[in-house]
Protein backbone atom coordinates (compact mmCIF):
# COMPACT_ATOMS: atom_id res chain seq x y z
CA UNK A 1 0.00 0.00 0.00
CA UNK A 2 2.04 3.32 -0.78
CA UNK A 3 2.33 4.88 2.64
CA UNK A 4 1.79 8.55 0.64
CA UNK A 5 -1.72 7.74 0.00
CA UNK A 6 -3.41 9.50 3.02
CA UNK A 7 -5.98 11.72 3.06
CA UNK A 8 -7.39 13.70 6.33
CA UNK A 9 -10.62 15.33 6.09
CA UNK A 10 -11.24 17.87 8.96
CA UNK A 11 -12.02 21.67 9.61
CA UNK A 12 -9.87 24.40 10.60
CA UNK A 13 -11.34 24.98 13.39
CA UNK A 14 -11.41 21.34 15.23
CA UNK A 15 -8.61 20.71 17.63
CA UNK A 16 -9.45 16.96 17.24
CA UNK A 17 -9.04 17.57 13.92
CA UNK A 18 -5.30 18.97 14.59
CA UNK A 19 -4.18 15.79 16.66
CA UNK A 20 -4.61 13.55 13.68
CA UNK A 21 -2.46 16.50 11.36
CA UNK A 22 0.15 17.27 14.27
CA UNK A 23 1.12 12.92 14.22
CA UNK A 24 1.19 12.70 10.49
CA UNK A 25 3.73 15.65 10.74
CA UNK A 26 5.42 13.63 13.41
CA UNK A 27 5.98 11.40 11.58
CA UNK A 28 7.04 13.25 8.47
CA UNK A 29 4.12 11.83 6.09
CA UNK A 30 2.93 13.60 3.35
CA UNK A 31 -0.85 14.03 3.32
CA UNK A 32 -3.50 15.61 1.03
CA UNK A 33 -5.94 17.39 3.66
CA UNK A 34 -9.47 18.33 2.69
CA UNK A 35 -11.72 21.18 4.30
CA UNK A 36 -15.43 19.87 4.90
CA UNK A 37 -17.37 22.80 5.09
CA UNK A 38 -19.49 22.34 7.42
CA UNK A 39 -22.03 24.73 7.34
CA UNK A 40 -23.05 23.83 3.82
CA UNK A 41 -23.36 20.33 4.97
CA UNK A 42 -21.27 17.29 4.77
CA UNK A 43 -19.88 15.50 1.62
CA UNK A 44 -20.56 12.57 0.50
CA UNK A 45 -16.75 11.58 1.21
CA UNK A 46 -17.33 11.66 4.72
CA UNK A 47 -20.77 10.53 5.52
CA UNK A 48 -19.23 7.22 3.64
CA UNK A 49 -15.72 6.99 5.23
CA UNK A 50 -17.28 7.88 8.82
CA UNK A 51 -21.23 6.80 8.41
CA UNK A 52 -21.21 5.76 12.63
CA UNK A 53 -20.52 9.10 14.20
CA UNK A 54 -20.69 11.15 10.64
CA UNK A 55 -17.77 13.51 12.11
CA UNK A 56 -14.59 14.73 11.58
CA UNK A 57 -11.34 14.27 11.82
CA UNK A 58 -11.55 11.06 9.46
CA UNK A 59 -7.84 9.51 8.03
CA UNK A 60 -7.81 7.51 5.16
CA UNK A 61 -4.93 5.48 4.54
CA UNK A 62 -5.48 3.27 1.30
CA UNK A 63 -8.71 2.84 1.28
CA UNK A 64 -9.25 2.25 5.20
CA UNK A 65 -11.18 5.14 6.94
CA UNK A 66 -9.86 5.47 10.44
CA UNK A 67 -12.13 7.60 12.75
CA UNK A 68 -11.99 9.41 16.11
CA UNK A 69 -8.98 11.43 17.10
CA UNK A 70 -7.52 9.49 19.80
CA UNK A 71 -7.64 6.54 17.42
CA UNK A 72 -6.26 7.51 14.75
CA UNK A 73 -3.07 9.16 16.34
CA UNK A 74 -2.75 5.82 17.74
CA UNK A 75 -2.52 4.18 14.52
CA UNK A 76 -0.60 7.16 13.15
CA UNK A 77 1.76 6.07 16.11
CA UNK A 78 1.72 2.19 15.45
CA UNK A 79 1.93 2.38 10.92
CA UNK A 80 4.66 5.23 10.98
CA UNK A 81 6.39 3.00 13.81
CA UNK A 82 10.34 3.95 12.21
CA UNK A 83 9.19 7.65 12.84
CA UNK A 84 9.67 9.64 16.33
CA UNK A 85 7.02 7.25 19.10
CA UNK A 86 4.67 9.25 19.43
CA UNK A 87 2.85 6.84 23.05
CA UNK A 88 5.79 6.17 25.41
CA UNK A 89 6.75 2.82 25.52
CA UNK A 90 6.47 1.89 28.85
CA UNK A 91 2.77 0.83 29.20
CA UNK A 92 2.41 2.62 32.75
CA UNK A 93 2.90 5.55 30.92
CA UNK A 94 1.06 4.68 28.17
CA UNK A 95 -1.87 4.02 30.48
CA UNK A 96 -1.51 7.65 32.43
CA UNK A 97 -1.01 9.48 28.95
CA UNK A 98 -4.15 7.83 27.88
CA UNK A 99 -6.17 8.48 30.92
CA UNK A 100 -5.26 12.08 30.90
CA UNK A 101 -6.38 12.22 27.41
CA UNK A 102 -9.74 10.53 28.27
CA UNK A 103 -9.73 13.40 30.80
CA UNK A 104 -9.56 16.26 28.58
CA UNK A 105 -12.14 14.79 25.95
CA UNK A 106 -14.86 13.63 28.77
CA UNK A 107 -14.16 16.32 31.30
CA UNK A 108 -12.00 19.12 30.78
CA UNK A 109 -12.54 20.29 27.40
CA UNK A 110 -16.40 20.46 27.87
CA UNK A 111 -16.07 22.78 30.22
CA UNK A 112 -14.11 25.07 28.29
CA UNK A 113 -17.22 25.19 25.89
CA UNK A 114 -19.64 25.38 28.48
CA UNK A 115 -17.75 28.66 29.24
CA UNK A 116 -18.53 29.77 25.86
CA UNK A 117 -22.33 28.57 26.00
CA UNK A 118 -23.10 29.40 29.70
CA UNK A 119 -26.26 31.32 30.05
CA UNK A 120 -26.04 33.70 33.48
CA UNK A 121 -22.93 34.64 35.54
CA UNK A 122 -23.56 31.59 37.77
CA UNK A 123 -23.62 29.38 35.36
CA UNK A 124 -20.21 31.24 33.36
CA UNK A 125 -18.07 31.31 36.77
CA UNK A 126 -18.74 27.92 37.60
CA UNK A 127 -17.63 26.43 34.20
CA UNK A 128 -14.24 28.32 34.86
CA UNK A 129 -13.77 27.32 38.05
CA UNK A 130 -14.01 23.36 36.23
CA UNK A 131 -11.60 24.36 33.82
CA UNK A 132 -9.43 26.04 36.63
CA UNK A 133 -9.59 23.19 38.96
CA UNK A 134 -9.28 20.71 35.90
CA UNK A 135 -5.57 22.68 34.77
CA UNK A 136 -4.31 22.14 38.14
CA UNK A 137 -4.26 18.74 37.90
CA UNK A 138 -3.03 18.78 34.40
CA UNK A 139 0.04 20.91 35.87
CA UNK A 140 0.67 18.39 38.42
CA UNK A 141 0.12 15.74 35.76
CA UNK A 142 2.82 17.82 32.99
CA UNK A 143 5.11 17.40 36.08
CA UNK A 144 4.82 13.89 36.47
CA UNK A 145 5.08 12.94 33.25
CA UNK A 146 7.64 15.09 31.83
CA UNK A 147 10.18 14.39 34.51
CA UNK A 148 11.75 17.75 34.17
CA UNK A 149 11.89 17.73 30.42
CA UNK A 150 10.06 20.19 27.64
CA UNK A 151 6.57 18.23 27.10
CA UNK A 152 4.44 15.26 28.78
CA UNK A 153 6.61 13.28 26.34
CA UNK A 154 9.81 14.34 27.41
CA UNK A 155 12.29 16.18 25.00
CA UNK A 156 9.85 15.69 22.29
CA UNK A 157 5.92 16.25 21.62
CA UNK A 158 3.81 12.95 22.47
CA UNK A 159 0.55 11.39 23.01
CA UNK A 160 -0.24 14.07 26.08
CA UNK A 161 1.02 16.99 24.26
CA UNK A 162 -1.15 16.32 21.28
CA UNK A 163 -3.98 15.40 23.02
CA UNK A 164 -4.01 18.79 25.39
CA UNK A 165 -2.19 21.07 22.89
CA UNK A 166 -4.74 20.90 20.62
CA UNK A 167 -6.71 23.03 22.67
CA UNK A 168 -4.79 25.42 23.25
CA UNK A 169 -6.38 27.91 20.42
CA UNK A 170 -9.43 27.48 21.84
CA UNK A 171 -8.40 27.99 25.61
CA UNK A 172 -7.32 31.34 24.42
CA UNK A 173 -9.78 32.37 22.42
CA UNK A 174 -12.04 31.29 25.74
CA UNK A 175 -9.53 33.86 27.87
CA UNK A 176 -9.76 36.33 25.24
CA UNK A 177 -13.47 36.61 25.45
CA UNK A 178 -14.09 36.35 29.44
CA UNK A 179 -11.28 38.59 30.35
CA UNK A 180 -9.60 35.66 32.77
CA UNK A 181 -6.34 34.20 32.08
CA UNK A 182 -6.70 30.43 32.78
CA UNK A 183 -3.14 29.68 32.34
CA UNK A 184 -1.45 31.53 34.32
CA UNK A 185 2.40 32.55 35.90
CA UNK A 186 0.73 31.77 39.47
CA UNK A 187 -1.43 28.99 38.97
CA UNK A 188 0.08 27.10 36.29
CA UNK A 189 3.63 28.26 35.34
CA UNK A 190 5.21 25.11 33.77
CA UNK A 191 1.56 24.47 31.52
CA UNK A 192 1.93 28.23 30.43
CA UNK A 193 6.06 27.77 29.25
CA UNK A 194 4.84 24.20 27.95
CA UNK A 195 1.95 25.76 25.86
CA UNK A 196 4.22 28.33 24.18
CA UNK A 197 6.66 25.74 23.11
CA UNK A 198 4.26 23.50 22.02
CA UNK A 199 2.82 26.30 19.80
CA UNK A 200 6.03 27.12 18.18
CA UNK A 201 6.87 23.18 17.53
CA UNK A 202 7.22 22.62 14.06
CA UNK A 203 5.09 19.77 13.72
CA UNK A 204 2.15 22.24 15.00
CA UNK A 205 2.56 25.53 14.11
CA UNK A 206 0.77 25.57 10.49
CA UNK A 207 -2.24 23.57 11.94
CA UNK A 208 -2.85 25.84 15.06
CA UNK A 209 -5.33 28.24 14.13
CA UNK A 210 -5.08 31.90 14.32
CA UNK A 211 -6.40 32.77 17.86
CA UNK A 212 -8.02 36.60 16.35
CA UNK A 213 -9.33 34.00 13.21
CA UNK A 214 -10.68 31.59 16.00
CA UNK A 215 -12.66 34.50 17.96
CA UNK A 216 -14.05 35.62 15.22
CA UNK A 217 -15.55 31.99 14.46
CA UNK A 218 -16.55 31.21 18.09
CA UNK A 219 -18.40 34.45 18.45
CA UNK A 220 -20.08 33.32 15.51
CA UNK A 221 -20.97 30.27 16.59
CA UNK A 222 -22.17 31.57 20.12
CA UNK A 223 -24.55 33.89 17.98
CA UNK A 224 -26.06 31.21 16.34
CA UNK A 225 -27.02 28.81 19.06
CA UNK A 226 -27.99 31.74 20.64
CA UNK A 227 -29.86 32.93 18.22
CA UNK A 228 -31.95 29.72 17.05
CA UNK A 229 -32.34 28.20 20.05
CA UNK A 230 -34.18 29.64 23.26
CA UNK A 231 -31.84 29.37 26.94
CA UNK A 232 -32.14 26.06 28.13
CA UNK B 1 10.16 -9.79 40.77
CA UNK B 2 7.33 -10.61 43.23
CA UNK B 3 4.15 -9.24 41.10
CA UNK B 4 1.44 -7.84 43.05
CA UNK B 5 -2.11 -7.17 41.52
CA UNK B 6 -4.74 -5.83 42.97
CA UNK B 7 -8.62 -5.28 41.56
CA UNK B 8 -11.25 -2.67 43.12
CA UNK B 9 -14.34 -3.89 41.28
CA UNK B 10 -18.09 -4.25 42.03
CA UNK B 11 -19.79 -7.51 41.33
CA UNK B 12 -22.43 -5.64 38.97
CA UNK B 13 -20.24 -3.67 37.22
CA UNK B 14 -19.50 -4.81 33.37
CA UNK B 15 -16.35 -2.20 33.52
CA UNK B 16 -14.80 -4.00 36.37
CA UNK B 17 -15.87 -7.69 35.33
CA UNK B 18 -13.40 -6.42 31.88
CA UNK B 19 -10.61 -6.70 33.96
CA UNK B 20 -11.09 -9.81 35.60
CA UNK B 21 -11.60 -11.65 32.28
CA UNK B 22 -8.28 -9.84 30.67
CA UNK B 23 -6.35 -11.40 34.47
CA UNK B 24 -7.98 -15.01 33.80
CA UNK B 25 -7.20 -15.22 30.25
CA UNK B 26 -3.79 -14.30 31.29
CA UNK B 27 -3.85 -16.39 33.63
CA UNK B 28 -2.50 -13.55 36.36
CA UNK B 29 -3.61 -13.79 39.89
CA UNK B 30 -4.62 -10.97 41.64
CA UNK B 31 -6.45 -10.25 44.81
CA UNK B 32 -9.81 -8.88 44.42
CA UNK B 33 -11.25 -6.18 46.81
CA UNK B 34 -15.41 -5.49 46.42
CA UNK B 35 -16.31 -1.84 46.65
CA UNK B 36 -19.73 -0.46 47.28
CA UNK B 37 -20.26 1.23 44.74
CA UNK B 38 -24.23 2.63 45.12
CA UNK B 39 -22.93 6.15 46.73
CA UNK B 40 -19.78 7.73 47.41
CA UNK B 41 -19.64 7.74 51.01
CA UNK B 42 -19.43 3.57 50.97
CA UNK B 43 -16.53 3.72 49.06
CA UNK B 44 -13.16 2.62 50.65
CA UNK B 45 -10.52 5.22 50.67
CA UNK B 46 -8.07 3.97 49.27
CA UNK B 47 -10.38 3.76 45.86
CA UNK B 48 -10.85 7.06 46.45
CA UNK B 49 -6.78 7.76 47.03
CA UNK B 50 -6.44 5.94 43.65
CA UNK B 51 -8.80 7.55 41.57
CA UNK B 52 -10.05 10.64 43.29
CA UNK B 53 -11.01 12.12 39.90
CA UNK B 54 -13.97 9.66 38.42
CA UNK B 55 -13.76 7.88 42.34
CA UNK B 56 -14.87 4.72 40.34
CA UNK B 57 -14.31 0.91 39.50
CA UNK B 58 -12.36 -0.53 38.10
CA UNK B 59 -8.86 0.25 39.53
CA UNK B 60 -6.15 -2.01 38.63
CA UNK B 61 -3.22 -1.55 41.60
CA UNK B 62 -0.02 -3.67 40.22
CA UNK B 63 2.63 -3.23 42.36
CA UNK B 64 1.01 0.26 43.95
CA UNK B 65 0.53 2.06 41.10
CA UNK B 66 -2.73 2.46 40.07
CA UNK B 67 -4.64 2.25 36.14
CA UNK B 68 -7.67 3.32 35.48
CA UNK B 69 -10.56 3.14 33.10
CA UNK B 70 -12.02 -0.36 31.71
CA UNK B 71 -10.58 0.14 28.64
CA UNK B 72 -7.08 1.81 29.07
CA UNK B 73 -6.62 -1.63 32.22
CA UNK B 74 -7.23 -4.10 29.24
CA UNK B 75 -4.47 -2.16 27.25
CA UNK B 76 -1.95 -1.66 30.07
CA UNK B 77 -2.86 -5.91 30.69
CA UNK B 78 -2.38 -6.70 27.23
CA UNK B 79 0.56 -4.70 27.16
CA UNK B 80 2.48 -5.91 30.27
CA UNK B 81 1.66 -9.89 30.23
CA UNK B 82 2.11 -10.74 26.96
CA UNK B 83 0.62 -14.55 26.51
CA UNK B 84 -2.50 -15.12 25.03
CA UNK B 85 -2.55 -11.05 23.42
CA UNK B 86 -6.06 -9.32 23.43
CA UNK B 87 -5.07 -7.39 20.58
CA UNK B 88 -4.13 -8.06 17.01
CA UNK B 89 -0.60 -6.99 15.34
CA UNK B 90 -1.86 -5.55 12.28
CA UNK B 91 -2.22 -1.80 13.36
CA UNK B 92 -5.64 -1.59 11.33
CA UNK B 93 -7.09 -4.67 12.86
CA UNK B 94 -5.85 -2.90 16.54
CA UNK B 95 -7.39 0.41 15.39
CA UNK B 96 -10.80 -0.88 14.61
CA UNK B 97 -10.82 -3.21 17.85
CA UNK B 98 -9.63 -0.06 19.81
CA UNK B 99 -12.88 2.21 17.66
CA UNK B 100 -15.69 -0.39 18.26
CA UNK B 101 -14.81 -1.11 21.87
CA UNK B 102 -15.05 2.98 22.47
CA UNK B 103 -18.50 2.79 19.97
CA UNK B 104 -20.05 0.47 22.93
CA UNK B 105 -19.46 2.36 25.42
CA UNK B 106 -20.33 5.96 24.03
CA UNK B 107 -23.20 4.77 21.72
CA UNK B 108 -24.89 1.75 22.32
CA UNK B 109 -24.50 1.89 26.14
CA UNK B 110 -26.11 5.57 26.74
CA UNK B 111 -29.42 5.00 25.27
CA UNK B 112 -29.84 1.63 26.98
CA UNK B 113 -30.37 3.66 30.08
CA UNK B 114 -32.48 6.19 28.27
CA UNK B 115 -34.89 3.39 27.19
CA UNK B 116 -35.16 2.10 30.58
CA UNK B 117 -36.02 5.22 32.42
CA UNK B 118 -37.42 6.99 29.56
CA UNK B 119 -41.11 6.84 28.20
CA UNK B 120 -43.31 7.03 25.14
CA UNK B 121 -41.54 8.51 22.43
CA UNK B 122 -37.81 9.05 24.31
CA UNK B 123 -37.92 5.31 24.85
CA UNK B 124 -39.27 4.67 21.36
CA UNK B 125 -36.02 6.95 20.11
CA UNK B 126 -33.46 5.31 22.41
CA UNK B 127 -34.80 1.48 21.89
CA UNK B 128 -34.32 2.16 17.80
CA UNK B 129 -30.55 3.75 18.71
CA UNK B 130 -30.20 0.95 20.80
CA UNK B 131 -31.12 -1.34 18.14
CA UNK B 132 -28.49 0.54 15.23
CA UNK B 133 -26.05 0.00 17.17
CA UNK B 134 -26.68 -3.72 17.73
CA UNK B 135 -27.06 -4.19 13.87
CA UNK B 136 -23.93 -2.56 13.05
CA UNK B 137 -22.06 -4.76 15.91
CA UNK B 138 -23.80 -7.68 13.82
CA UNK B 139 -21.89 -6.37 10.91
CA UNK B 140 -18.69 -5.69 12.51
CA UNK B 141 -19.27 -9.49 13.60
CA UNK B 142 -19.22 -10.48 10.10
CA UNK B 143 -20.26 -14.25 10.86
CA UNK B 144 -17.03 -14.98 12.85
CA UNK B 145 -16.96 -16.96 15.96
CA UNK B 146 -15.92 -13.76 17.98
CA UNK B 147 -14.58 -10.29 17.49
CA UNK B 148 -11.24 -11.18 17.79
CA UNK B 149 -11.48 -14.05 15.52
CA UNK B 150 -11.31 -17.96 16.99
CA UNK B 151 -10.57 -16.80 20.25
CA UNK B 152 -11.77 -13.64 22.40
CA UNK B 153 -10.23 -10.36 21.81
CA UNK B 154 -10.29 -6.69 23.65
CA UNK B 155 -13.38 -5.71 21.49
CA UNK B 156 -15.05 -9.08 22.79
CA UNK B 157 -14.16 -8.26 26.34
CA UNK B 158 -15.54 -5.00 25.90
CA UNK B 159 -18.88 -5.92 24.73
CA UNK B 160 -19.62 -7.94 27.60
CA UNK B 161 -22.42 -5.59 28.44
CA UNK B 162 -24.14 -6.75 25.58
CA UNK B 163 -23.16 -10.44 26.20
CA UNK B 164 -24.81 -10.27 30.10
CA UNK B 165 -26.03 -7.33 31.31
CA UNK B 166 -28.34 -6.07 28.18
CA UNK B 167 -30.02 -9.54 28.24
CA UNK B 168 -30.96 -9.17 31.45
CA UNK B 169 -31.79 -5.80 31.38
CA UNK B 170 -34.54 -7.62 28.75
CA UNK B 171 -36.14 -9.71 30.42
CA UNK B 172 -36.45 -7.67 33.37
CA UNK B 173 -38.02 -4.48 31.38
CA UNK B 174 -39.41 -6.35 28.62
CA UNK B 175 -37.42 -4.06 26.23
CA UNK B 176 -36.61 -5.85 23.19
CA UNK B 177 -33.58 -4.43 22.56
CA UNK B 178 -31.37 -7.74 20.75
CA UNK B 179 -33.64 -10.01 19.32
CA UNK B 180 -33.21 -13.37 17.25
CA UNK B 181 -34.60 -12.02 13.96
CA UNK B 182 -32.37 -8.55 13.44
CA UNK B 183 -29.42 -10.03 15.48
CA UNK B 184 -28.49 -13.64 14.58
CA UNK B 185 -24.98 -13.86 14.31
CA UNK B 186 -24.85 -11.55 17.31
CA UNK B 187 -26.88 -13.88 19.18
CA UNK B 188 -24.91 -16.86 19.07
CA UNK B 189 -21.54 -14.60 19.98
CA UNK B 190 -23.72 -13.55 23.00
CA UNK B 191 -23.72 -17.18 24.00
CA UNK B 192 -20.43 -18.47 22.78
CA UNK B 193 -19.13 -15.45 24.89
CA UNK B 194 -20.48 -16.27 28.40
CA UNK B 195 -20.11 -19.82 28.21
CA UNK B 196 -16.03 -19.63 27.37
CA UNK B 197 -13.15 -20.03 29.79
CA UNK B 198 -11.97 -17.05 30.56
CA UNK B 199 -15.14 -15.33 30.78
CA UNK B 200 -18.22 -17.59 32.77
CA UNK B 201 -16.39 -17.50 36.20
CA UNK B 202 -16.31 -13.45 35.85
CA UNK B 203 -19.60 -12.63 35.02
CA UNK B 204 -22.43 -11.37 37.75
CA UNK B 205 -24.75 -14.02 39.03
CA UNK B 206 -27.71 -13.75 37.22
CA UNK B 207 -30.24 -14.14 39.86
CA UNK B 208 -29.06 -11.35 42.24
CA UNK B 209 -28.40 -8.94 39.11
CA UNK B 210 -32.20 -9.08 38.49
CA UNK B 211 -32.63 -9.23 41.77
CA UNK B 212 -30.76 -5.67 41.21
CA UNK B 213 -32.36 -4.56 38.65
CA UNK B 214 -36.26 -5.15 39.30
CA UNK B 215 -35.26 -3.26 42.88
CA UNK B 216 -33.45 -0.47 41.06
CA UNK B 217 -36.60 -0.08 38.41
CA UNK B 218 -39.16 -0.10 40.65
CA UNK B 219 -37.74 2.76 42.05
CA UNK B 220 -37.05 1.00 45.66
CA UNK B 221 -33.46 2.61 44.96
CA UNK B 222 -29.60 1.59 44.27
CA UNK B 223 -29.08 -1.20 47.02
CA UNK B 224 -26.73 -3.44 46.55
Amino acid sequence: MAKSDVKVLGSWPSPFVMRARIALNIKSVNYEYFEERLREGKSELLLKSNPVHKKIPVLIHGDKPICESLVIVQYIDETWSSGPSILPSDPYERATARFWAAYLDEKWFPSIRTIGMAQGEDARKAAIAQVEEGLVLLEEAFGKCSKGKRFFGGDQIGYLDIAFGCFLAWLRVTEKMSGIKLLSEANTPALLNWADRFCSDAAVKDVMPDTEKLAEFGKMVIAKMRGAAPPK
Amino acid sequence: MAEEVKLFGAWGSPFSRRVEIALELKGIPFEYIEENVSDDKFKSPLLLKYNPIHKKVPVLLHNGKPVLESLIILEYVDETWKDNPILPEDPHERTMARFWARFIDEKCMPPVWKALLGTGEEREKALEEVRECLKTLEGVLNGKRFFGGETIGLLDIAANFIAFWLRVIQEVSGLEFLTADKCPVLIKWCDEFVSCNPVKEHLPPRDKLIAFMKNWLSGDGWTD
